[in-house]
């Protein structure tokens, strides 16, 4: 990042107030990852950039350089994903799948290859699909994957043996699946039924589209997420703010 | 901080730098400003923190923030108990006091539904709002600010209430006085195409 000024797209992630009518915002760029630059006026209502620097969009900005903070000079709003702000639900695991990217990812550490294309991909599906859990499953799986944490479901994580169609074990502490004959030789194990398993495996190993003509049934879905959900907990030590949120709406109805 | 600074003038600074917005360099401009004015400005503006914490309370009906309870808009006899707007902060009751135009009444949230900032629907003024709903409230305006956790606050509040017999609305959105066309994002100027009203 030599040039004193340069126009990237960009994904809102996060925005904060700051002094009179300033955001600080805090961008995921395809070349420079995760970056944080002052939107100055983008809260007076006929600031040039308002309404171009909302959460959850893309939009195409150009960022100068500042010594201290970069600014974000001008913005202009390409895809506002719009059913995220129609749909409770929708929003909420926008909410989700950003909370992940943001925890995973540090400002100004460079660009992960392909992490722009996901969560961009995500956010489209989490607009159009008629299965948001199962877009959502897919982007965890893929985010691990990027970020270093891909979880071995192929062999068993204690004996390096393939493993049998049975129902096995997972170890978050281990990071992959266990199988009945290396439980006794770790600890920390939760159940891992063969079928959350299969779709596991298919979840990290197919492409999207292969993905959008399963269908997973409801009960396997509960599952996967209780998985994903525990392993992605351990991982990042700490509690998903988004999570609770997300069970709160869905018990609305 | 340098031992060179006296010890109140550092603890002041660092107050200051506890202010959202107030960085330290502009908490240490109005530190030594402090420093330098007359003593009547340092007191009046200890009196008037004191004051803020001691003397002001939350309306128990709509949680705006007021000396007596209730509010003189709650207490207001001409005001419309049928019409409710819900706004984020007290300082969007003041934004719509200004208009001049609105005759009901206020709830304030104290915030906005950010799960992302671990800010759920129990943290806000929505539980309480509930219980405001009686036979005498006909109309809930929704009018938290236009954007993702605004939006999520609003069709949270609208959920929540279904069934209670009461119709909501939301304000309506479009080109602010003095915008021009040229800037105004995709969504807004879609909004505001959505909601032209006929002319004379």
């Amino acid at each position: 990042m030599t040039a004193r000024t340069f126009r990237t797209p960009a994904i809102i992630l996060k925005r904060r107030d700051m002094g009179e009518a300033d955001r600080l915002v805090t961008l995921l760029t395809p070349t420079y990852g995760k970056i944080e630059a002052i939107a100055k006026g983008a809260r007076k209502p006929t600031g040039s950039k308002t309404g171009h620097v909302e959460l959850y969009t893309r939009a195409d900005v150009l960022i100068s350089k500042g010594r201290e903070i970069d600014v974000l000079a001008q913005a202009e709003l390409v895809e506002p994903f719009l059913p995220l702000r129609e749909d409770l639900m929708r929003g909420a695991y926008a909410s989700y799948i950003v909370e992940l990217l943001d925890r995973f990812t540090y400002s100004g550490e460079g660009a992960t290859p392909g992490l722009f294309v996901l969560l961009n991909d995500t956010l489209t599906r989490l607009c159009q699909s008629d299965d948001i859990r199962r877009a959502v499953r897919y982007y965890e799986l893929q985010l691990l994957d990027k970020m270093g944490f891909r979880p071995e479901l192929q062999e068993c994580v204690i004996t390096h043996e393939m493993l049998l169609p049975i129902d096995q074990f997972f170890s978050y502490v281990d990071g992959g699946v266990v199988a009945p004959e290396g439980a006794p030789h770790t600890t920390g194990l939760i159940s891992l039924p063969m079928p959350t398993l299969k779709v596991l495996r298919h979840l990290q190993r197919s492409t999207y589209t292969q993905i959008n003509k399963t269908r997973i049934p409801d009960a396997v879905h509960t599952d996967v997420e209780r998985v994903m959900i525990g392993y992605i907990r351990y991982v990042l030590e700490s509690r998903l703010q988004t999570v609770d949120f997300i069970h709160r709406i869905q018990h609305l109805d | 901080m340098s031992s060179a600074v006296p010890e109140p003038v550092t603890k002041l600074i660092e107050a200051f730098s506890a202010l959202p917005g107030i960085g330290p360099k502009t908490a240490s401009r109005l530190t030594y400003f402090l420093l330098r004015a007359p003593a009547s400005i340092s007191q009046n503006l200890s009196d008037a923190l004191d004051d803020l914490k001691s003397k002001t309370v939350l309306c128990s009906t709509c949680f705006n923030i007021t000396v007596d309870d209730p509010c003189p808009i709650c207490r207001d006899e001409r005001r419309d108990k049928r019409l409710i707007a819900v706004v984020e902060e007290p300082l969007d009751v003041l934004a719509i006091e200004r208009t001049a135009s609105y005759t009901g009444r206020y709830h304030v949230l104290h915030g906005v539904i950010s799960p992302v900032n671990g800010v759920g629907p129990d943290d806000l003024k929505i539980r309480e709002l509930a219980q405001r709903l009686d036979n005498d409230v006909l109309e809930i305006i929704i009018a938290t600010n236009p954007g993702l956790e605004g939006d999520a606050t609003a069709m949270f509040i609208q959920r929540d209430l279904a069934g209670k017999g009461v119709k909501m609305t939301r304000l309506a959105r479009g080109i602010p006085m003095g915008g021009d066309l040229e800037y105004v994002d995709a969504v807004t100027l879609m909004r505001a195409l959505q909601g032209r009203s006929e002319m004379g």
